[in-house]
């Protein structure tokens, strides 16, 4: 019996993994621009229908898919930042939440004009294919995805500790007046990490049509799990965002198993509602 | 009140007056169609007048209002369908039930220090829980919905909200003026004055001895109770509730866009945000149904592309840019 | 005369580092009394333990006969205690009428006395010309006038002033000495200060406590206190002195 559930656990651990770096994205946004994505999701939504549209026509593996989708993800985060989200910059917080509402509002029902409210699957030839490990049959293309997400996560980790423009994006999270003061360009750095982050949900969004079928409906759904991820993990911290993405994989996968699949967001919800009211800084972030 | 009447501007006084007379006389002349646009806006001006009151007065975002018109809908709804209680009674255990959800809420939110973003995340969740679980309770009919049957032998009992469409649109206008009004009242209040002092600067206004979790705590469950009553008024109206439909994110959103428009903290914001925006959507709607476009949809890339607009461009609303145009100053901000 | 506030060796500890350590002084009904020291001595902590936005680590604070530590800053207000912030906090939005009549409201149920009683109080700061005016709109010399005209409105017995003198010019430091002195004649009320302005200091106050690293070097009335050594190499470097 305890094989279903470590199955199931499994399962999630990898679902989590992919929710994860989604959530990543979100994470480095907030806490370096300060600014809250409240279209998260609706990106991630995009760059599912981007990933269908690339498979239905070309045959393109969403695993490929990744890399053209996170660089033109990339473009439209630095866009975007620079010509509507930086005149928010330290604008109070229900403005910039508004205006990120409204763009959210806006790729959900132009996705539903565009391609209805049907969802749109991807069927891979290895989509039903899995690995027997002992007791636990896991999903080829939930691997692959997991995998992916933790090579993509790894790469921005990377960027951020090694290299010196991500030593100069963590220097404005760290003291905005100080990196301004030295001469860094503080607007190019927010739009790049805009571009980061969306970049993060661009390949999110290309690993999550291997796991759930595209549809407009998700958007705001992901953007709140994306949130419920952040918050656990720590709002700002980028490996809170991957712990909290498989916290959330695995509770949703075992609430889904043991009660009506319908209702595995509720126990995410009471989920959020528990760390914001006994641990607001997240799981693994800092009190400020 | 009369002290009110006495200080608005003597062009205020004319407009008022003349509105609140063309709207009451409207009905003999204008069609179905007008009526029904008409009461939406009222819905929503009253609605947004209840969420403005916490967000544009206390400064507390709440981006879960839906969930007390929907808590309010049901109730009211539950006691009419199981146990025969009318509305106009219902609407007190409507009123009551929100009123505890948001004091929840509040007490949750400001005792444990959950501010800004993360007080609106805490709305949110508590919204969408409520969501799912009305969709799993099968006292309200589940995610399949609850219906208020239509009952030949009724029609014309207003003390039952059984009624046509005048008998709403005329409860939509009462509504409407009466919690601008309220609002207006309460803005120039003590009440209201420490609403403020908390938006500006909550240590600030602590330091002038104000109790801001009291104070917090009235703005949340007055707003709740008030959006209560729009919920009764929505599901006696249209008849059904589904918890996709009422307690979803959107309607959220929805039911903030007219005083995000019109002016945060204006009492007449959400009413010109209503006027504004609502026969814009509704018009837009009609227009791209007649070339087979995706109709809702429609409506609501332009209440996005309103949002984004609005926020960029005036972030403090229509309604103080209008009022200084045409000379007729808002007293109560 | 009757002791109207005494702090009781008072501490406070910021991750290990002490900033205040063991402070007690006694401030008697009516008097003008000043806190003084170099930067970073633990003016502002000391103060901020006083007014109940921090809570002692150890010691007491009594005022009027009751203790006050670890009650929340609304309720010492409500117990007769105003502040002024050092950074001036005011209700940007708001009108400097509407700023002050928020003052006023803690004690005037009635909204007509207590907008009558703020303008009485800008008249007195010399701000009624400015009343109409949004606070985010005033200079910083305005501000700081403001941020006093807040804490009067509330009719406090004890008036804590957080170097409310910074940043003006002489004439306006003149102008706001006298006003203090004014209303501590006429209305009996007690002031504690924290300030920088010797000038102003030397002024008001009939007695001073020197803060250094947090503990308490030197107590007495002005001419003496900065007469007193301790108090010189504490402001200037031990080795100007020696």
């Amino acid at each position: 019996m305890w094989s279903i559930y470590l199955n199931v656990a499994v399962q999630g651990v990898l679902t989590g993994l992919v929710y994860g770096l989604m959530a990543l994205g979100l994470s480095v946004i907030f806490g370096v621009v300060r600014v809250v994505n409240f279209a998260h999701g609706e990106f991630a939504v995009v760059a599912m229908y981007a990933a269908y549209a690339l498979f239905t026509a070309f045959r393109l593996d969403p695993l490929w898919a990744l890399l053209p989708l996170a660089a033109l993800f990339f473009l439209v985060g630095y866009g975007l930042q620079a010509a509507l989200i930086n005149p928010f910059v330290g604008r109070p917080e229900h403005e910039q939440f508004i205006l990120l509402v409204g763009v959210g509002i806006i790729i959900v029902n132009v996705l539903l004009i565009a391609f209805g409210p049907d969802s749109r699957p991807v069927n891979l030839s290895y989509g039903f294919d899995s690995y027997e490990i002992g007791p636990l049959i896991v999903d080829k293309p939930r691997v692959f995805a997991a995998a992916a997400a933790i090579a993509v996560a790894a790469a921005l980790f990377w960027f951020f500790r090694r290299t010196r423009t991500g030593a100069a994006i963590r220097a404005c999270a760290d003291n905005l007046v100080g990196a301004g003061v030295v001469g860094l360009n503080v607007k190019r750095l927010f739009a790049l990490t805009f571009g980061l982050g969306l970049a993060c949900v661009g390949a999110a969004g290309a690993l999550l049509v291997t796991i759930a079928d595209a549809a407009p409906s998700l958007g705001p759904a992901y953007t709140l799990l994306a949130f419920i991820i952040v918050i656990i993990g720590g709002l700002g911290s980028m490996a809170g965002a991957l712990v909290g993405g498989v916290l959330i994989g695995v509770s949703e996968a075992l609430a889904g198993f043991l009660f009506a699949p319908s209702m595995k967001s509720m126990f995410s919800f009471a989920l959020l509602i528990a760390v914001l009211v006994l641990r607001p800084q997240g799981l693994l972030g800092q009190r400020t | 009140m009369i002290e009110l009447w006495r200080i608005a501007p003597p062009r205020g006084r004319i407009v008022i007056a003349l509105a609140l007379a063309v709207l009451l006389a409207l009905p003999l002349a204008a069609d179905r169609y007008v009526i029904s646009v008409l009461t939406l806006i009222f819905y929503f001006a009253y609605v947004g007048q209840a969420w403005n009151l916490m967000m544009g007065y206390a400064g507390q975002l709440s981006l879960g209002h839906a969930l007390y018109v929907g808590v309010g809908g049901y109730v009211a709804a539950l006691m009419w369908l199981k146990l025969g209680i009318g509305p106009w009674l219902g609407v007190f255990a409507a009123v009551a039930a929100a009123a505890a959800f948001g004091a929840a809420i509040g007490w949750l939110g400001f005792r444990f220090g959950i501010a800004g973003v993360y007080f609106a995340l805490l709305t949110i969740a508590f919204a969408e829980f409520t969501r799912i679980g009305f969709d799993h309770l099968e006292l309200t009919g589940g995610a399949a919905g609850l219906f208020l049957p239509f009952e030949e032998k009724r029609i014309g009992e207003w003390w039952n909200l059984r009624g046509g469409q005048l008998l709403f649109y005329y409860l939509g206008l009462a509504l409407a003026a009466g919690a601008a009004l309220l609002v207006a009242l309460m803005a120039r209040s003590r009440l209201g004055y420490q609403w403020r002092a908390v938006r500006e600067d909550e240590t600030a206004a602590r330091a002038l001895g104000i109790d801001a979790f009291a104070v917090k705590m009235a703005a949340v469950v007055i707003s709740s109770g008030m959006t209560a009553v729009g919920g009764v008024f929505y599901a006696f109206y249209y008849n059904n509730l589904f918890p996709s439909q009422v307690f979803e994110i959107s309607r959220s959103i929805e039911l903030i866009l007219a005083p995000i428009v019109g002016g945060l903290g204006t009492v007449f914001g959400p009413v010109i945000g209503a006027f504004v925006l609502t026969p814009l959507g509704e018009g837009l709607t009609a227009v791209t149904g007649r070339f087979g476009i995706n109709a809702p949809g429609v409506k609501a890339v332009f209440y996005g592309v309103v949002l984004i607009v609005i926020i960029s461009a005036m972030p403090s609303g229509v309604w103080p840019r209008l009022a200084a145009l045409f000379g007729l100053k808002d007293h109560a901000r | 005369m009757t002791t109207l506030l005494a702090a009781a060796n008072l501490s406070k500890r910021f991750a290990g580092l002490i900033a205040v350590n063991q402070v007690s002084f006694e401030v008697a009904a009516g008097e003008i009394f000043a806190v003084i020291g170099p930067n970073g001595a633990g003016k502002t902590t000391l103060f901020a333990m006083i007014a109940g936005a921090l809570t002692p680590d150890e010691g007491t604070v009594t005022f009027a006969g009751a203790r006050i530590d670890g009650l929340t800053s609304d309720a010492v207000c409500r117990r007769g205690i105003a502040r002024t912030f050092q950074i001036v906090r005011p209700f940007p939005a708001l009108s400097v009428e509407d700023n002050v009549m928020i003052g006023a409201l803690l004690r005037r149920a009635d909204m007509r006395s207590a907008r009558a009683h703020a303008r009485a109080i800008l008249e007195m700061l010399d701000l009624a010309d400015k009343r109409a005016a949004t606070a985010s709109s005033l200079t910083l010399p305005d501000r700081k006038r403001l941020e006093v005209a807040r804490a009067l409105a509330t009719d406090p017995k004890l008036l804590l002033l957080d170097e409310v003198m910074a940043g003006l010019r002489p004439t306006e430091t003149d102008r706001m000495v006298a006003i203090l002195r004014k209303l501590n004649r006429d209305t009996g009320m007690t002031i504690l200060l924290i300030e920088h302005v010797m000038r102003a200091v030397m002024a008001l106050a009939s007695r001073v406590l020197v803060l250094h690293h947090g503990a308490a070097i030197a107590h007495g009335a002005p001419k003496d206190v900065v007469r007193d050594p301790a108090v010189i190499a504490s402001y200037l470097g031990a080795e100007a002195v020696g």
